[in-house]
């Protein structure tokens, strides 16, 4: 036993030495996109500005490490100085005083400049926590070409019926071309990110003022029983499992009509090195029901936020406000061109010249995020703040128990009725449990 | 020969085990349980206070937990049931005399070597994915439509992922009993003139009996606690078609970062696995003697 | 095999044993090929013959340097294998040689202590980490694994050792060996082929774990799970990164596995052998 201790001892000692020494060493948690681990190449020039200071990187899947990260922060452990969250989670852990205020950044870092829509998602009282690397809302996606053969026009601002319409006249299955992808696959954001942004743009709702669950309202079943039939009329098979990378592929290879999803998928789906329909993407801006003036309020930045638990606060400052500075956009255009740009974050990129000309669907990413009002998500009263999510922290396990039973009706091994009925009284349940519901 | 002084010796050598393990048990346990009666939710700990039974109340009332439960019971007895078959007779043929055969037993056992989220990411992308998966590709050779695996049948899926990388444990415990198999007896009774599947049903299964006992016990106790691959792939749905107990409790420890219904839940885990422990060595214990 | 064959019965038999494990295998071989293709090639359709690309290879290791959660994943796996070895033999020893009313008991309850699911226990083990500044340490993995797998060690070598027939041991006494010289020249030989078994066994499980390797880590002591971790489900669909570096994870322990086959196999029985 007291070897043990000892040893225990010995490895603790080690650990605050290791600290003591390198106190510049930042620990950097990120997701494994594209678009970081593209930063992470590209850290040149930050280190030669900061000799000092030595970045760490822990890469790791988007589910994985959000559990990481948050066990980390809620145990007060202190693994890391940058944490790369999202919109959901920053006005969660700010009110947990979990963050440090990113309210004193240089005046060169220019916060004004940031979109306004994302600026307030990433504030609690007027008080920045994080800040954005890169931003997306959600737009419609359709090939031109197949509109055209199919003699339907996909408008700027187009409503579900004129979606539906285009959808069935492209359709065509002995050819493997699918009117419409859909997200499918459950999770909080997966399907019931696309599916909560579709009842939004019905006039739908998560929540009454009194918090009680609103699936049993007309709206949901609306909202539900059309993606369902427009996904088994008009979708590829095996749709249930599709999220975002599978949808991204069937659309790059030219197997999607029309796919509605996160505004990042532009660039990706006219980057000409992954896709076969390069200059055949159209956009519009997401679809809404006739009568509801709701474009379903989609909104997430992959943000960057230090945790109050760093012990080089200063450091990790300098490093969040580096790389996600015009500065770091520029760099990124300057090797990769300027498509490559980390999109939906400031103004001023969308302003270039440059970039308008090298990212065709800027003006539409633009129009569909300043649209996005994440504190108002419903034409409905609503107790919440968030736009395809709802940012309480019950969320992540509602949402996903949620995404299960809509994912099973599109399987077809339930009825939508039955879905929604489940998920009423799964969510009635859970939000009781945690005091929502008195 | 046992004299008081090898006695305490003995029991010097067993201390430093026996004592490891009892803190590894009893810490965590304790602490389990102290958490199991609180209302700790990670995301918003300020709102901590005790809770009494409520946390056992809500994680037994989940709708998903009975189903768990079944779908539990289902993936240990369906994996049981193909690597222990399936165990035997790979071990009865790579036992015959082939070309190749230390080539065959490397081949045989290899699933073994691989990570669990390894193996579940190789079969989701690339051999069951209903667009780009080799049985779909199998599928359209055939001019079939290509079945959607993990939303038609998840539970099935997971049971062949879980069954494929325990195959190999099972025929190599198999296989080494098999090859202890008195070779003159079996050749006796060759000469008596029994057939082949008397001779299988009435020296080689009993002999085999014990290998079997193991392998049943050590897979138990591992398949239990099977979730990885359920993450991977289904996520426990649609629906809750492919939950297991363990993969409820992994949902509301790491989804729900609900700490309580977690502790909650892994008690009533550590219980119902004793129970299932117990019935087992009840049934089959005595093969161990 | 000491009965003659007939030519033809035994090239059926290697055909049929061949079939099956091919296919067993198939899924790893296919992997392998898949991370030899580009991109494009990986979701293009089956194909078994891939372009011999390495650039899946260059792409993860410019994104994650491979040397390092190998190096830990080599001293986590090996580092508690050989610690649970230290502790269990003399158990393992003690129980086998000295058998009391009480010993099967025990075994039942060291394998019990298996059954309690990792997830519930994470927060109390990762509190206990954070206050003894073992999160992110190897030190702190070996032990978790070390406790982890400590019941099967035992029970592997226990079922062993008890194979060992009393007698030699009494033999050696009489003719006037020293507890030492038993050890060394009688016991030693007879038990090192279920000790190096166990520590095989030992070490592929350890290795393949991921989640306490993964819970508890960030860099320092991150190993090769961490590292899968990194490459799974990323914007897009890029089975060839994948592939590669699911291959470069299992590959070392795949070797070490083939290479060692025959070792693994003799003591591998759990006494299921009589």
């Amino acid at each position: 036993m007291s070897y043990l201790k000892r040893a225990l001892l010995g490895a603790s000692a080690l650990t605050v030495m290791g600290i003591a020494a390198q106190a510049e060493t930042l620990t950097i948690a990120t997701v494994n996109n594209g678009d970081m681990i593209r930063m992470q190449k590209m850290t040149a020039p930050f280190t030669e500005a900061n000799p000092d200071i030595t970045l760490e990187w822990v890469t790791l899947e988007e589910n994985i490490l959000r559990e990481r990260v948050t066990t980390d922060i809620a145990t007060k452990g202190g693994q890391y100085d940058v944490l790369t969250i999202g919109t959901y989670e920053v006005p969660i852990w700010a009110k947990q005083d979990w963050l440090v205020p990113l309210n004193d950044l240089p005046a060169e870092y220019d916060a004004a400049d940031l979109l306004p829509s994302i600026s307030a998602a990433l504030s609690v009282d007027n008080t920045l926590y994080a800040v954005p690397f890169y931003g997306e809302s959600a737009m419609v996606m359709y090939r031109k070409d197949l509109a055209e053969a199919a003699g339907v026009t996909i408008p700027d601002s187009p409503t579900w019926t004129d979606i539906k319409t285009a959808a069935e006249k492209m359709t065509n299955k002995d050819g493997e071309v699918y009117g419409i992808c859909l997200r499918g696959k459950p999770g909080w954001g997966e399907n019931m990110a696309f599916l909560t942004a579709m009842a939004n743009s019905y006039g739908g709702r998560w929540f009454d003022m009194d918090w009680k669950p609103q699936f049993d309202s007309p709206e949901w079943s609306e909202a539900l029983n059309d993606y369902l039939a427009l996904m088994t009329n008009y979708g590829p098979p095996g749709a249930s499992s599709n999220g975002f990378n599978e949808n991204l592929s069937l659309f790059q290879q030219g197997k999607c009509g029309i796919w509605i999803d996160a505004t990042v998928a532009a660039s990706f789906v006219t980057d000409p090195a992954n896709s076969t329909v390069t200059d055949m993407v159209g956009f519009a801006q997401f679809p809404n029901k006739e009568g509801v003036d709701n474009h379903g309020n989609w909104l997430w930045a992959w943000s960057l936020a230090i945790p109050a638990s760093s012990d080089a606060p200063d450091a990790a400052k300098k490093f969040v406000a580096w790389a996600t500075s015009k500065d770091y956009t520029a760099q990124v255009a300057a090797t990769d061109g300027w498509r490559s740009a980390p999109p939906g974050t400031r103004t001023s990129l969308y302003e270039n010249a440059e970039y308008q000309a090298a990212a065709p669907f800027a003006a539409m990413t633009l129009t569909s995020m300043n649209a996005a009002n994440t504190t108002k998500s419903s034409v409905q009263d609503i107790p919440y703040s968030g736009g395809q999510f709802v940012a309480i922290p019950e969320f992540q396990g509602i949402g996903t128990a949620v995404g299960q039973q809509f994912s099973a009706a599109l399987a077809g091994q339930m009825s939508a009725a039955d879905a929604l009925a489940g998920a009423q009284a799964n969510t009635t349940r859970e939000m009781t449990r945690a005091g929502y519901i008195k | 020969m046992a004299t008081r002084q090898t006695q305490s010796l003995a029991r010097l050598m067993r201390a430093p085990a026996i004592v490891l393990l009892l803190i590894w048990m009893i810490v965590p346990l304790a602490m389990t349980l102290y958490y199991s009666f609180l209302n700790y939710n990670l995301l918003n700990p300020a709102n901590t206070s005790w809770a009494g039974f409520f946390n056992y109340q809500y994680f037994y009332t989940d709708p998903a937990f009975w189903e768990s439960i079944w779908n539990t019971l289902v993936l240990v007895v369906g994996v049981l049931a193909i690597t222990v078959v399936g165990g035997i007779l790979i071990a009865m043929l790579i036992d015959k005399p082939i070309f190749g055969q230390g080539i065959v037993r490397i081949l045989v056992i290899s699933p073994f070597f691989v990570m669990p989220p390894v193996a579940a990411l190789i079969w989701k992308n690339m051999i069951m994915h209903p667009s780009y998966g080799v049985f779909a590709d199998i599928a359209k050779f055939f001019g079939a439509q290509p079945v959607d695996w993990f939303a038609q049948y998840p539970l099935f899926s997971i049971i062949l992922i879980v069954a494929w990388q325990w195959l190999p444990f099972a025929t190599l415990i198999l296989l080494t009993s098999l090859q202890s198999l008195d070779g003159e007896q079996m050749e006796a009774a060759e000469m008596d003139g029994a057939p082949a599947l008397q001779r299988f049903i009435y020296l080689t299964l009993p002999h085999m009996a014990r290998a079997i006992t193991v392998v049943i016990l050590i897979q138990t106790i591992f398949l239990l606690g099977v979730y990885a691959e359920i993450l991977v792939t289904t996520n426990g749905g649609p629906g809750n078609a492919s939950t297991n107990l363990t993969y409820l409790i992994y949902r509301a420890a790491r989804l729900n970062f609900d700490i309580g219904g977690a502790a909650a839940g892994g008690i009533i885990a550590v219980v119902l696995a004793n129970i299932c422990a117990i019935f087992l060595m009840r049934a089959v214990g005595k093969n161990l003697d | 095999m000491a009965r003659a064959v007939s030519r033809n019965t035994r090239i059926g038999w290697t055909i049929a044993a061949w079939f099956v494990a091919l296919l067993i295998f198939f899924p790893i071989l296919y992997a392998i090929i898949t991370s030899f293709k580009s991109e494009q090639e990986a979701i293009a359709g089956f194909d078994l013959i891939p372009s011999f690309t390495l650039e899946s290879y260059r792409e993860v290791q410019s994104q994650y340097n491979y040397f390092r959660p190998f190096m830990n994943s080599v001293i986590i796996a090996v580092g508690s294998t050989v610690l649970a070895l230290l502790v269990a033999i003399p158990a393992a020893w003690a129980m086998a040689f000295s058998p009391t009313k009480r010993t099967k008991d025990i075994l039942m309850w060291m394998l019990s202590t298996k059954m309690m699911p990792a997830v519930a226990v994470l927060v109390p083990i990762y509190l206990i980490f954070l206050r003894t500044g073992l999160l992110d340490t190897r030190t702190g993995l070996v032990i978790v694994l070390m406790l982890m797998n400590l019941p099967i060690v035992v029970w592997m070598l226990y079922t062993y050792f008890r194979e060992i027939p009393g007698e030699i041991l009494e033999a050696a006494r009489m003719d006037g060996a020293t507890l030492g010289q038993e050890i060394m020249h009688v016991l030693a030989p007879m038990a090192v082929p279920g000790i190096a078994s166990t520590l095989l066994l030992n070490i592929i499980l350890a290795w393949n774990e991921a989640f306490w390797t993964i819970q508890l880590t960030t860099t320092n002591a991150a190993p090769l799970s961490a590292f899968i971790a990194s490459f799974s489900s990323p914007q897009g669909l890029f089975w060839a990164k994948l592939s590669a570096a699911s291959t470069l994870a299992i590959a070392p322990i795949l070797i070490m596995g083939w290479f060692s086959q025959k070792q693994l196999v003799r003591g591998l029985t759990f006494g299921a052998v009589k």
